[in-house]
């Protein structure tokens, strides 16, 4: 009983550590410059893409085919950035919306006419299969890593934002984008980075995601409700907020699918509700101006 | 209201020319194009779906991407009706809009209250738990085999539904021109002048004395009913309801409908859900993906581009054209 709800917990934990990958470039492209990008999950999907390819085309190891799938989609992010998105910044939030779906449907289809529509997956090295004992307790080697992984990137995040002198210019732009604007801060120029940074993370989260949820076209739009729903609850902008609300949610989801398993696609629902219901804030009220 | 806003809205109120040939025309097709009066029929459902959308986003503001839910509760509402031997239309038609008003009442309050990203959330997540009950409830809803079986008996019990749609047609076009003319008359009115302010600065609305919160939920509910009969109307013409009438892939539709029609100006959705019904027929035999790619493109196209839609275009080249005549004459 006891062993089941660690196990539970533990791939809870996984869970959210992806969620917390996939979604934080969200959370803060939304907290800097109030952009609603929906073709957020559909740049993360393309992750698990290149990855795929890297490794069964080009032979690359797991850990470069990782590395390649964050730098391509960092640079893709940057392209999508500077071609497009840049454009509606400002823009009524409808304009961003449709702006956005027009670019996951794009997106979708475009991945859809290389890769097919058929489910991909991948082969996860022998280093990370299998279980690890802790006691009484087998855990999975590879949700292991994806957790120690999460909070190896919530440490570098927030020691980042902290201490290095970009982390300080996001800083400035999140709380008060006029006058970090007036004091000689290139705004586009850090938010340019942010989206490079936030699209590198979430195709990490993607491809990281193709072992544990599988791999469609569909991907884009199946998650997008997710990321949101950490986005909303943690508070636009804050990075542990973002990490807080995928862990519970990434819980949540995995206990619900476990313990009340004929609710199953409905948990997200359930929990969308109340959280909006009870804390239409989030958790932490959003810092800055948005 | 003061003197200036009944002039104003008086003003507003007067048929232009353009109106009456807009109307004029949803006529004549019935003779014209005896042939397509199919496509035409679906080109109505389209235009009253699009139409209720403007309500909401248009003129209310609310970002919404699951208006599907309620086109789609409509749509299984009356048909449900239809096959359980309830086969009288214009009833069938009223409870299929009160049905989706029920639900949107029960939401309004987290659609409402909330800033834009809840409200995406919301509406975003409405409709896919709205599409996952429907093919969960498969006894009910036929699921991913549709819904079959719908009986729909004759107009006033003499013009029966034909495979042409003669009849479809015309009972479209008389339900679409009614919720039409509700609608303008709705929006000027006070009550869409208010909507107008709630949009452009919800603050400043609040300051001056207006109940936001009561004027965006009145418009969402009233908007629901008007998609649920849009959805009516397809399970009644069609006597079929497919699972895809709660898909996100339907809001999405009726979303670029309207925008590139032009939002906020009630004929924006008609005019785009022309365009879009027209150029889908005629790509049909496009492979689904692509015709997903080139609706993107457009979406992103018309956002950079056009973002007034191509009834503001119509208008502004109008006016160009009436000052160059204008500047003319001697």
């Amino acid at each position: 009983m006891l062993v089941q709800a660690l196990v539970v917990l533990m791939d809870g934990l996984a869970y959210g550590a992806l969620l917390f990958m996939m979604s934080v470039g969200l959370s803060i492209t939304l907290g800097l410059m109030g952009f609603v990008n929906l073709a957020h999950m559909a740049i993360a999907m393309l992750g698990g893409y290149v990855m795929v390819t890297a490794m069964e085309q080009l032979g690359l190891s797991f850990l470069a085919a990782l590395g390649t799938a964050v730098v391509a989609v960092g640079v893709i992010g940057v392209i999508l950035e500077r071609g497009l998105f840049r454009f509606v910044y400002g823009a009524p939030p409808l304009a961003q919306v449709l702006l956005t779906v027009g670019t996951l449907f794009m997106l979708g289809a475009a991945v859809t006419y290389l890769w097919g529509p058929g489910l991909l997956s991948v082969q996860i090295p022998d280093w990370l299969n299998g279980r690890l004992s802790l006691g009484p307790v087998g855990v999975s080697r590879y949700r292991l890593f994806l957790l120690l992984l999460g909070l190896a990137i919530l440490g570098l995040l927030v020691v980042g934002m902290e201490r290095t002198r970009f982390g300080a210019m996001v800083r400035a732009s999140v709380d008060n984008q006029e006058v970090a604007r007036s004091l000689g801060i290139p705004v586009d120029r850090v938010f340019m980075g942010t989206f490079a940074l936030g699209s590198a993370l979430s195709a990490l989260g993607g491809a990281l995601s193709v072992q544990a949820m599988g791999l469609d076209p569909g991907f884009g739009l199946k998650y997008l409700v997710l990321a949101l729903l950490v986005v909303v609850l943690g508070g636009a902008g804050s990075i542990t907020g973002t990490f807080l609300a995928s862990m519970l949610i990434g819980i949540t989801m995995i206990a619900g699918a476990y313990y009340i398993p004929w609710a199953g696609a409905f948990i997200i629902y359930l929990v969308m509700i109340a959280v909006l219901t009870f804390r239409p804030m989030g958790l932490r009220a959003a810092r800055g101006g948005h | 209201m003061d003197r200036f806003g009944e002039a104003y809205l008086r003003t507003q109120r007067r048929w232009h020319w353009a109106e009456a040939c807009f109307w004029i025309a949803v006529a004549a097709a019935w003779f014209v194009f005896p042939d397509n009066l199919v496509l035409g029929t679906q080109i109505l459902i389209a235009a009253l779906f699009a139409l209720s959308l403007d309500l909401v986003m248009g003129y209310a503001g609310i970002v919404t991407l699951g208006h599907a839910a309620f086109f789609g509760i409509g749509a299984y509402a009356a048909g449900k009706l239809g096959q359980q031997g309830w086969s009288e239309p214009f009833t069938g038609l009223l409870l299929g809009g009160l049905a989706a008003a029920v639900v949107a009442v029960a939401t309004a309050r987290l659609v409402c209250r909330g800033h834009d990203l809840s409200r995406l959330m919301v509406t975003l997540g409405l409709g896919m738990l709205l599409f996952e009950l429907a093919n969960k409830a498969s006894e009910w809803t036929g699921g991913l085999d549709g819904m079959l079986d719908i009986e729909i008996a004759p107009l006033f019990g003499v013009f029966e539904f034909d495979m042409a749609g003669r009849v479809g047609y015309v009972y479209c076009a008389v339900v679409l021109f009614a919720w039409f003319l509700l609608a303008r008359h709705l929006v000027r009115q006070p009550f869409g002048l208010s909507l107008h302010a709630v949009r452009l600065n919800p603050i400043r609305a609040r300051a001056i004395g207006l109940d936001t919160a009561a004027a965006l939920s009145r418009i969402y509910v009233l908007s629901a009913m008007m998609a649920g009969t849009a959805g009516a109307l397809l399970a009644q013409t069609n006597q079929y309801v497919a699972l895809d009438v709660l898909s996100f892939q339907r809001s999405a539709d009726v979303a670029t409908m309207l925008i590139i029609g032009g939002l906020g100006q009630l004929y924006g959705g008609l005019v785009g859900a022309g365009g879009f019904v027209v150029t889908q027929d005629a790509l049909s035999g496009l492979n689904p993906e692509y015709w997903q790619f080139w609706l993107g493109l457009v979406l992103v196209l018309v956002v950079l581009f056009v973002r007034g839609g191509v009834v503001e275009l119509l208008r502004v080249g109008y006016r160009r054209a009436l000052v160059q005549v204008r500047r003319g004459r001697p």
